[in-house]
């Protein structure tokens, strides 16, 4: 019988919660990295044992770390268990994300912009997003802020900038959003495998078609009016970007406000907030089964980062946007004020497709029934920064 | 101060153990001068979980919310390659690597 495994990221530590596909009874296991940050943590499709975690800290900067038995046990990438406490030279780079700035590859875009719109260099802050590759267990991408995509062929024992990413020439019109100028979200294409779409707050989407030599903004579509030009090539803040990997040229965004979709990989985008009752927000979600079924958490506003009259909701639309209703069967009815984090959602691929996001107040919830019926599976954990759900036949 | 080999006495913050796997304090082996630079080398080659912890990767700069104290005084500007008092050389007192802050 398949189980699944929620890989749950918070601010002080990570969490596995494990079920089997009743989804209905759940063991807990953690906090593993206790009081640290985990930004992110995602098993490999190729071997859903190996599962790699961003583990970050304002004190000791970024560390990175992996689990060859689905989370029972963590080494960082270049010290092995049983290596741990022994005399070991050359030093670990496993948190080494050093930009590329060589004749050979580099194209140095010295600054972005800042807040103030003044120009500012790059500087390494944390790994928000790690992206294993669908192909090879040791391959792992990673999105970082100041916003770049990384790459290790090693299982994250060494990382590499992709630099054409940043060589694309619009650096300087890349501003931080107000968690930081992140890159967030990397989606890899299961049909093409030079193909790759990435986001970053505030800049926009982008795609390679080369396997990460190039990229290209795909934001013609998008709307922003926080920028001087509203219809910019760049300068957007996306907060997430989902696919269906059925569906590959089908693309759907929160946006900082505004739901969008693409059906030509990224190429156009049309709005399709329909009638929700605000379309702000962070996450986005496609149901594994029904490629045309989304699912979006309505924030009130960015002045305001919770949900409208303190009740949680999850809106659902079945026709692809514009009809959305709302779902909020075992969702708090009253004085709820948490935030649900653009990384904090994620779908099962069992056949009644299963949902789960967490929230900012330590909840996380699942619905096994793509929506219908919600439960919260722990109640008190640590704000919660990033949800992840492995399959496991 | 000699080219002798130092047991110099290093206490690390809470987290930094526990990825270090290590309880209290430990004594390391430090060859010739003890600075800050010899001792964080020590440190790094003896856990080498600890690199970029501490300092940063290749510029080995100390990261922005740690400090260096010894012998009751702050050593976190001081330049790294400058002796660390003989206290500290022959054992009698501890390098001390803590947070810049509490709380969080």
């Amino acid at each position: 019988m398949s189980k699944v495994r929620v890989l749950v990221g918070t601010r002080k530590g990570a969490f596995i919660l494990t079920s089997d596909g009743k989804r209905d009874n759940w063991d807990v296991s953690g906090p593993f990295f206790a009081g640290w940050e985990i930004y992110h943590m995602k098993g490999s499709p190729v071997n859903p044992e190996r599962v790699y975690v961003s583990q970050t800290s304002s004190w000791f900067g970024q560390l990175f770390q992996a689990s060859d038995d689905g989370g029972k046990t963590w080494y960082q990438p270049g010290v092995k268990p049983e290596d741990a406490g022994a005399p070991q030279w050359p030093p670990v780079k496993s948190n080494r994300f050093a930009y590329d700035a060589s004749d050979e590859t580099g194209k140095p875009l010295t600054t972005h912009q800042w807040y103030d719109g003044t120009q500012r260099s790059w500087e390494f802050k944390r790994v928000w997003h790690v992206e294993p590759s669908l192909a090879d267990p040791n391959t792992v991408y990673a999105g970082v802020e100041d916003a770049a995509i990384f790459k290790s062929t090693d299982g994250g024992a060494n990382w590499k900038e992709m630099p054409g990413l940043r060589g694309h020439g619009t650096g300087p019109q890349w501003q931080p959003g107000a968690g930081g100028m992140c890159l967030h979200t990397i989606i890899l294409d299961p049909s093409n495998p030079d193909r790759m779409f990435i986001a970053i707050s505030a800049a926009g989407a982008f795609r390679t078609d080369d396997g990460g030599k190039t990229w290209k903004p795909i934001n013609k579509g998008l709307i922003s009016q926080f920028i001087p030009d509203p219809n910019a090539e760049v300068g957007h803040c996306v907060h997430h970007v989902a696919m269906n990997p059925d569906r590959p040229n089908t693309l759907f965004m929160q946006k900082h406000w505004d739901v969008m979709r693409s059906d030509d990989a990224g190429d156009s985008w049309r709005e399709i907030s329909g009638n929700l009752p605000t379309d702000f927000g962070f996450v986005i979600d496609v149901n594994s089964n029904e490629p045309e079924t989304v699912y979006v958490v309505p924030i009130k506003s960015d002045s305001e980062h919770f949900p409208l009259d303190g009740k949680l909701r999850v809106y659902r639309s079945k026709s692809g946007g514009n009809e959305w209703e709302e779902l909020a069967k075992g969702l708090p009815e009253k004085d709820c004020y948490v935030n649900v984090l653009r990384d904090a959602m994620a779908v099962d691929r069992l056949d009644s497709c299963g949902v789960y996001f967490g929230t900012t107040g330590g909840q996380v919830y699942v619905s096994p029934d793509g929506g219908d019926n919600w439960k919260a599976i722990v109640h008190d954990l640590p704000a919660v920064l990033s949800v992840e759900v492995q399959t496991i036949a | 101060m000699s080219n002798s080999v130092h047991h110099v006495r290093v206490q690390i913050p809470y987290h930094l153990r526990n990825l270090a796997r290590v309880e209290g304090e430990f004594l390391l082996a430090v060859e010739g001068p003890v600075t800050i630079k010899s001792v964080l080398d020590a440190v790094e080659q003896r856990y080498p979980m600890l690199c970029g912890t501490i300092r940063e990767h290749d510029t080995l700069k100390r990261r922005a919310f740690l400090r260096f104290f010894a012998c009751e005084e702050d050593l976190s500007h001081q330049s790294s390659d400058v002796e660390l008092p003989e206290a500290v050389a022959s054992g009698k007192e501890p390098f001390l690597i803590i947070g810049a802050i509490a709380g969080g």
